[in-house]
């Protein structure tokens, strides 16, 4: 399928947006490559901003409309910059029943942040995850990256306080 | 050469070409199977359940609208089981947001109070959700309410099969989901919208109105287009 | 994997399983490489292995990465493999053991038995979980790998092909149990020149990691499998839809794909034959409704993860209209164990028409949290008690949970019942991908019920309204329930709704969301009854505040 539209130039001369343009070039620029695109903005710049949205979706010929349905859609994709910090709660079967709600009411009560907020001084931001996989670790906590098993609400406060 | 299958719905023998679904040859026979998603002309999607007809010799329920006709099929389209189910669904469309009749441009005009009246509801049990929504008024001409809206996506479709605009799409899932317009902007600032009007037209609620129309004034009852979405769909053979 | 310090590089060289062929080692320590031994820091005990047994002069010795060993609950897990001495969380002060021990093995040393955890397993799919290095095509193949792959190609027709899976009495491991080989069946008379094989792993079961395992352990016999079904379908092109959450896994894949298509077992004329198939990776992006196969190729188009009504089945109008086949990860790695053994010995296995093993998470209250696999037939006490080792502190056992958000709650009454496709439906519960988690009495099972529901609402697409609305309305029910602000009237609301869900939502997961309500009204009614009524929560899980309970 020959690709009818302009393609447009990046928003900006940031090296990143090579690696978006590459990983569309990759899909043949098609509008298949929608979700591939919006993972690659997003590991490049952290969030999808509207003007990442707009340059994917004009690359592959996909309506903005449709580029923002399918953005909001999937909870892996943010829409907003995260906190310097972030903070993965596994709310999975296993996490649940050995205390994963306890951890999330701590967070709540002493950092004053519910999951997909970030706190007010821009430091932490808490997202929940379905499951990790990670069972064997319940309760079982990202920060930054790193898999925290076993963890209290206690601790996982004292650590992010610190932070 | 087209091929005609013989098939029951309700205990009539009626027919139909191959290709054709449940809905569309239970309507030529004028055997009325309810649905607010279903709108001639453009494709269907199966969302709204209220179409779901019993098929003899398959467990779960089909809906009417997606349902391809094939020889010898016995349909239910109407029954106990399926008016409870057929009520229960227009409650969770009238709970899910805030339908106040009274005040709705649409009143008397609407598809949805037409139905509830159809299936002879008379008042709400489950839970009402309520939530605070939003009402988008930035257009020069529309405006779109969506406490009104019950996401059959009559809009999203006539905009993007028949206009060609795909201004308007979905956002958010589960409760959350919303119509939005480009990328979730204020209707009024999208740069794809053509003001045609179609969407208006298609909103089986008041959810997608004309401004300056008086509450119940009829404005959703003019659809001079519509019968043509047939014929255009047609000469496009689809 | 790019972030891999230098360090275990060199290490990997110095003990790459291509140069000690020749000269097979004297004794062997596995350092389990999997997620969950992973984030218990495992791979910085490769890598001080590796150095202490350089420093100690041990040139006859393999420090080998492995995946999922199994007993995740004891991680990092360390296992010498000519004794099958295992190693339980291993820190960094351990490794001299682990060095001593090497040094003590001999080569009239056999592997000893390692406890009932191990013994009653019977692995298939999960054969070289814990035995090869997931990143060693070599290592695949010393293992049989493509042994089916290359037999299929050169001795077999593709009706031979899917006529022995039929016989094998293979179903679906993703949860329906749909039987394999009528699947393909269908998808290779299906009119259409272009067909595709998908692989869904997009594993979304909360306490579920079957899958997860099996690629992060052992990702050529998936892409195995899947050459052999593309073949039997007359299929070119493949994809993995796999979930964003597990990182490792992809990583893994794409390097798997990558030494495949480098040795000639993917690509154009695989294995010397005019087969060519080929496989990408499709990442998910955390929207549990996309292991629905129509959401999930909604998703492999690019688009919003919404199921259609079926029919049109995927198997005759999938990707892109074209006949397309889906199987599970797990149904996969069972497809080169039967070419290769045959469909009589698989058919030998398991019970009635539940043919074969079935991998299961054990997770919850349980003291062996890990990756199981079983023949179909055995009991859950046997599964929770012998090979799980029994309920952490000794607790009394409550409920197994079966079938993630579809499933249900097996109570205790029902634990020497055999596990199959079957007997799990006349229960109320559901096979699913093969999460079992176990609960104790520390948990209410209406506050279960509403953890499902909420779980549901939230993976809810929003398409159909009995799913998107019905479910909400669920939740605020049990909710009420478990604030003891619920009456009888509300109950039979629940009980009535639920079944409204289950009969009109469009697709397996709203259809399925009333099924943890079914399960736990079924066996613990008491407990609703107990939050409504007497305005208490049993299990002291659910906050009822006195002043409600006096009003």
């Amino acid at each position: 399928m020959p690709v009818l539209h302009p393609k447009p130039p990046a928003p900006t001369d940031d090296k990143r947006w090579k690696i978006v343009e590459t990983r569309m070039r990759r899909m043949g620029d098609r509008p298949s490559a929608l979700i591939e695109a919006l993972h690659a903005a997003q590991e490049a710049f952290g969030y999808l901003d509207t003007e990442a949205l707009n340059f994917v979706g004009d690359t592959l010929g996909v309506p903005h409309s449709r580029v923002y349905g399918v953005a909001t859609f999937y909870s892996f994709f943010t829409l907003k910059p995260q906190g310097e910090h972030t903070c993965v709660v596994c709310t999975g079967t296993a996490c649940y029943i050995n205390g994963a709600k306890e951890i999330l009411v701590g967070l709540d009560r002493a950092l004053h942040v519910k999951p997909k907020e970030t706190t007010a001084d821009g430091k932490i931001s808490i997202l929940t995850a379905r499951c990790l996989g990670a069972c064997s670790l319940a309760p079982a906590v990202i920060v930054d990256g790193d898999v925290k098993g076993k963890v209290t609400a206690a601790e996982l406060v004292a650590q992010l306080e610190a932070m | 050469m087209t091929t005609v299958f013989t098939l029951q719905i309700d205990g009539r023998d009626v027919a139909g070409s191959e290709g054709q679904t449940v809905m569309e040859v239970a309507e030529e026979n004028g055997i009325d199977i309810p649905g607010l998603c279903h709108l001639e002309g453009i494709h269907d999607r199966g969302a709204c359940r209220l179409c779901m007809v019993e098929i003899a010799g398959t467990p779960k329920l089909a809906a009417a609208c997606m349902t391809t006709i094939v020889e010898g099929m016995d349909v239910t389209a109407h029954s106990e089981r399926l008016l409870e189910y057929r009520r229960a669904i227009t409650e969770m469309m009238f709970v899910e947001r805030n339908h106040v009749c009274a005040v709705c441009v649409a009143n008397n005009h609407c598809e949805l109070q037409d139905m509830a009246a159809d299936l002879e509801l008379t008042h709400f049990d489950l839970p009402r959700i309520s939530p605070k929504v939003d009402i988008d008024a930035s257009h020069r001409l529309f405006a779109i309410d969506h406490n009104r809206c019950i996401l059959c996506l009559r809009c999203v479709r006539v905009c993007d099969e028949i206009e060609g605009a795909h201004t308007w799409d979905v956002m958010n899932r589960g409760l959350d989901t919303r119509v939005q317009t480009d990328m979730g902007i204020p209707w009024g600032d999208s740069t794809t919208c053509t003001s045609c009007g179609k969407c208006v037209q298609v909103c089986p609620t008041g959810a997608l109105f004309e401004k300056g129309r008086a509450v119940a004034s009829g404005s959703k009852r003019q659809r001079p287009f519509l019968p043509w979405l047939k014929v255009v769909k047609e000469e496009r053979g689809q | 994997m790019s972030e891999m310090p230098s360090a275990a590089r060199s290490i990997r060289r110095r003990v790459s399983t291509e140069e000690i062929a020749e000269q097979p080692p004297r004794a062997s320590a596995y350092v389990c490489e999997a997620a969950s031994c992973m984030s218990a820091q495992a791979h910085d005990i490769t890598v001080r292995l590796g150095e202490r047994a350089a420093e100690a002069g041990l040139t006859d010795v393999l420090i080998k990465r492995v995946g999922c060993l199994g007993l995740c609950a004891a991680g990092p897990l360390v296992e010498i493999a000519e004794t099958a001495q295992l190693f339980e969380r291993v820190k960094p002060d351990d490794v001299e053991g682990i060095i001593k021990a090497l040094k003590k093995v001999k080569s009239t040393d056999t592997r000893q038995p390692q406890g009932p955890f191990f013994e009653k397993q019977l692995r298939v799919a999960t054969e070289n979980l814990g035995r090869i290095d997931p990143e060693s095509l070599d290592d695949f193949v010393g293992r049989g790998g493509y042994e089916a792959l290359k037999r299929v190609l050169s001795e077999m027709t593709s009706t031979d092909v899917r006529e022995e899976i039929t016989r094998s009495g293979l179903r679906g491991r993703g949860g329906a149990g749909y039987p394999t080989g009528l699947k393909w069946t269908t998808v290779a008379k299906a009119q259409g020149a272009q067909k595709y094989v998908i692989c869904n792993a997009d594993e979304g079961d909360p306490g579920a990691f079957m899958d997860r395992s099996v690629l992060e352990s052992d990702p050529f016999s998936i892409l195995e499998g899947m050459a052999i079904a593309a073949f039997a379908v007359h299929a070119s092109e493949g994809y993995i839809y796999c979930r964003a959450e597990y990182p490792l896994a992809v990583s893994r894949l794409r390097l798997a794909i990558r030494l495949a298509q480098r040795a000639g077992f993917l690509g154009a004329g695989i294995a010397d034959t005019s087969f060519n198939f080929d496989v990408q990776i499709r990442l998910g992006a955390g929207a549990f409704v996309c292991g629905e196969e129509t959401a999930l190729i909604a998703s492999v188009e690019g688009r919003r993860g919404t199921p259609r009504p079926r029919p049109p089945y995927p198997a005759v109008q999938g990707l892109w209209d074209c006949p397309t086949l889906i199987n599970n990860v797990e149904t996969f790695a069972n497809v080169g164990a039967i070419l290769r053994k045959g469909s009589e010995w698989y058919a030998g296995i398991g019970v009635g028409k539940s043919k074969g093993t079935k991998v299961f998470a054990l997770a919850g209250r349980i003291v062996n949290t890990g990756l199981v696999e079983v023949p179909m037939g055995m009991t859950l006490r046997e599964i929770v008690y012998d090979i799980g080792g029994g309920l952490i502190d000794g607790r009394p056992f409550k409920a197994v949970q079966t079938g993630g958000p579809s499933g249900g709650c097996i109570p205790a009454q029902l634990l020497d019942m055999a596990v199959s496709y079957e007997s799990l439906i006349e229960v109320g519960s559901f096979m699913g991908s093969g999460g079992l988690i176990v609960m104790d009495d520390t948990s209410c099972m209406v506050d279960v019920a509403k953890y499902f529901q909420d779980f549901c609402r939230e993976e809810s697409c929003g398409k159909c309204v009995p799913c998107r609305v019905g479910t909400t309305q669920l939740y605020m029910l049990l909710d009420l329930i478990t604030r003891g602000e619920a009456t009888l009237d509300d109950l039979a609301q629940l009980e009535r709704l639920a079944g409204i869900v289950q009969k009109t939502a469009l697709c397996g997961l709203g259809q399925g969301a009333p099924n943890p309500i079914f399960s736990t009204l079924r066996y613990f009614r008491d407990e609703y009854l107990a939050h409504i009524v007497d305005k208490v929560c049993p299990a002291g899980v659910c906050t009822i505040t006195p002043a409600e309970v006096t009003a």
